[in-house]
């Protein structure tokens, strides 16, 4: 069904992700599927790295380790953004096209008063992306 | 679950750079609290006394206006005359450092390390390069303070000049030559070399420190060879706080002012009455637009808006450089360059001059007020200036902005000053500023001196309102990334409360008053900051000497 799962991760705020990413391990388990992890990253230092090439060795990191708990095969996509604040939508969109993925796992946040003004980030690639989204609440 | 930062071992950044090994995390000293839908990201404890500050001084120019009034009106003066010399030899200190970069072997290092490629092309470079510190002031003084400097009746001539005009306003043939080549002299003095030199410093500080060294984009890491492990204490705390209370201040004043200055062009040409509601309504409508820029981010918002300024400044400049006589202007340029080239030591020499009116009123005025704008001007411009050598980096942040400079000062000041000569009696741009003195009339006078006046004078109005929309979108970028610890992917939240904070303060200064006492404490900021930028220059030597050429 599915070959190419994209998870897009924060990896400042991995422990809020848990249940996107066990859920994208375990279907990508069924499927046979390869997933790969996309981070976006300013190139300004920040708390993940002094610059994009240390941010892309975490997430790479990171990768590897998903790839060794789940068994499964996983890859790392780093995008660079001048302004990640702003740009995340469309990075993600274009990450989508870029990484070949047929399905996104993603986090979201419950949904508040708020997501009427400034949607999700998974509720805009749900309503954008040419594949499937499956956004994971909670 | 992953552990976050096991990799300690750091690569290299694109090709070499000299990272510099700190314990220190961007965002460790960050919180995140959250407020009703709003999640925040912010520096413990930058963001809450910045904004306490500026709150604080609101209120005191809103509470004893009087009082503000006589002391900022006292203190700005008092500064400029009395360390005129300091602000002047510390310009002149920052024009020498940044050309001896340019030809020093340093000027081969490159932001971002060795093999960094440019993140922005040179035409939104440059946008956004005037766009967010200079293009409102070259609208604002193109024609005024050539003009000015031409006919001054008030005894500021540059240099001791002579003026030409005799008693009975009457124009005397034998001085309008020296007085025009000096007008033009002088003006660009104020907007070639030494500004930009003053922002190239502070934005190669920041930027060397932050691309090539790993430090967060905030003004205390340029402090890090000087200061050490101390810039993630309260040194470094009250330098950040310093530059969001110049910077924030800084835009609502001349936001406030500049929304005076355009309701004044708005009645000139359109007779729209002057009033604080349309000047209410013009600060929410550039608020709203810098809104929407900030939050369609940098790319989509503020440096498409800032080309946008770019084409219409460029089709305002040569519509005037032909309607005013190309050969003529030309002309103008070339002796307007060679006077300043001419006049350069002369005029940056603070020692045992006459012209004080000149010296101390606008040329010390003048440096405080770039100094006090560079933490925002310097820090916006190092954000998109990755990927350039030292040389291409000063090189298009030095030389060719101070080029442009002057040539908007031949054209603008050229084709005023040619009007006062040739219609002494029923020039417009002569009633304005010379007979009278109405800076912000003095750009719509010269137009109207041309044809198509009515369509000119609309497209400068729309010009010194989308200026200040880029001062407004870009600052606001800055004073979001200081307060959040100099992370950039903060909550859009935060970026979104500054820019409307400041508009806020725009608005409460102009109902009640202080605009004018609150932009006279922002320009004696420069003072404090003129050590900081001597400092930063200090900074930058030590920092380069370990980068690979």
């Amino acid at each position: 069904m599915f070959s190419r799962i994209m998870v897009p991760v924060d990896l400042a705020h991995l422990s809020d992700l848990e249940r996107a990413l066990t859920c994208a391990a375990d279907l990508a388990k069924h499927y046979g599927a390869k997933v790969t992890y996309v981070g976006v990253t300013a190139a300004t230092p920040g708390a993940m790295g002094h610059n994009p090439k240390e941010y892309e060795a975490k997430l790479s990191e990171f990768a590897q380790e998903q790839a060794k708990s789940h068994g499964i095969e996983t890859h790392e996509y780093t995008v660079v953004s001048h302004d990640p604040t702003t740009d995340l939508d469309d990075a993600l969109l274009r990450s989508v096209k870029e990484t070949g993925a047929d399905l996104v796992v993603m986090q979201s946040h419950m949904p508040n008063v708020m997501d009427y003004i400034w949607p999700s980030n998974g509720g805009k690639l749900a309503e954008h992306a040419k594949c499937s989204v499956m956004v994971v609440r909670g | 679950m992953a552990e976050e930062t096991t990799d300690q071992g750091i690569p290299e950044p694109e090709g070499h750079s000299d990272i510099i090994e700190t314990d220190y995390q961007v965002g460790q000293d960050n919180i995140q609290p959250r407020i009703g839908p709003f999640g925040l990201d912010i520096h413990n404890p930058v963001f809450v006394i910045s904004g306490l500050v500026v709150v604080l001084f609101t209120a005191y120019a809103l509470i004893a206006p009087q009082q503000a009034a006589d002391f900022f009106g006292w203190l700005r003066p008092a500064l400029t005359s009395t360390f005129d010399w300091f602000f002047m030899w510390s310009a002149n200190i920052f024009v020498v450092f940044c050309l001896l970069l340019i030809i020093s072997p340093w000027g081969s290092v490159r932001l971002g390390g060795t093999d960094a490629t440019p993140d922005y092309g040179y035409i939104g470079w440059f946008s956004m390069l005037f766009a967010a510190g200079m293009g409102i002031g070259l609208m604002f003084f193109g024609v005024l303070e050539p003009a000015y400097y031409f006919g001054t009746p008030w005894g500021d001539e540059p240099l001791g000049v002579v003026r030409p005009f005799d008693e009975d306003g009457g124009l005397i043939e034998g001085n309008i030559e020296e007085a025009r080549r000096m007008a033009l002299a002088a003006t660009s003095y104020h907007w070639a070399l030494h500004p930009w030199a003053i922002y190239a410093v502070v934005a190669l500080g920041l930027g060397l420190f932050t691309y090539n060294k790993g430090l967060p984009l905030t003004i205390r890491s340029a402090f890090y060879p000087i200061l050490g492990e101390r810039v993630w204490g309260w040194w470094g705390h009250v330098i950040d706080t310093l530059a969001v209370f110049a910077t924030l201040f800084g835009l609502a004043t001349s936001l406030g002012l500049g929304a005076q200055q355009a309701n004044a062009g708005l009645e000139y040409v359109y007779g729209i009455p002057e009033g604080v509601t349309t000047q209410v309504i013009l600060i929410c409508g550039i608020t709203a637009v810098a809104l929407i820029s900030v939050l369609r981010g940098l790319d989509g918002g503020v440096k498409v808006l800032s080309e946008i300024n770019m084409v219409i400044a460029i089709v305002l400049l040569l519509f005037v450089l032909f309607a005013a006589g190309a050969m003529g202007i030309m002309t103008e340029f070339f002796k307007g360059l060679g006077a300043y080239v001419q006049e350069l030591l002369p005029l940056s020499n603070p020692h045992g001059r006459e012209d004080t009116g000149y010296l101390q009123g606008w040329t010390a005025f003048y440096w405080a007020w770039w100094i006090s704008w560079s933490p925002f001007v310097g820090m916006f411009i190092a954000r998109v200036s990755r990927g350039r050598t030292v040389r291409e980096f000063l090189t298009c942040v030095l030389i060719i902005p101070s080029l442009v400079c002057i040539f908007w000062m031949a054209v603008f000041g050229g084709a005023a000053i040619n009007d006062i000569v040739a219609n002494p009696e029923t020039s417009a741009v002569k009633a304005q500023v010379i007979d009278s003195y109405n800076p912000p009339l003095s750009l719509f006078a010269m137009l109207e001196s041309l044809p198509l006046a009515a369509i000119t004078s609309t497209i400068g109005i729309v010009l010194v309102i989308v200026f200040f929309v880029t001062s407004s979108d870009s600052g606001s970028l800055v004073i979001d990334t200081i307060t959040a610890g100099g992370k950039i992917d903060a909550p859009v939240s935060q970026r979104v409360f500054w820019c409307t904070f400041e508009g806020l303060v725009a608005i409460a200064l102009l109902i009640g008053g202080g605009l004018t006492s609150l932009q006279a404490m922002v320009i004696s900021t420069g003072l404090p900051f003129t050590l900081i930028l001597l400092a930063i220059c200090v900074a930058i030597v030590m920092g380069l000497r370990a980068e690979k050429r």
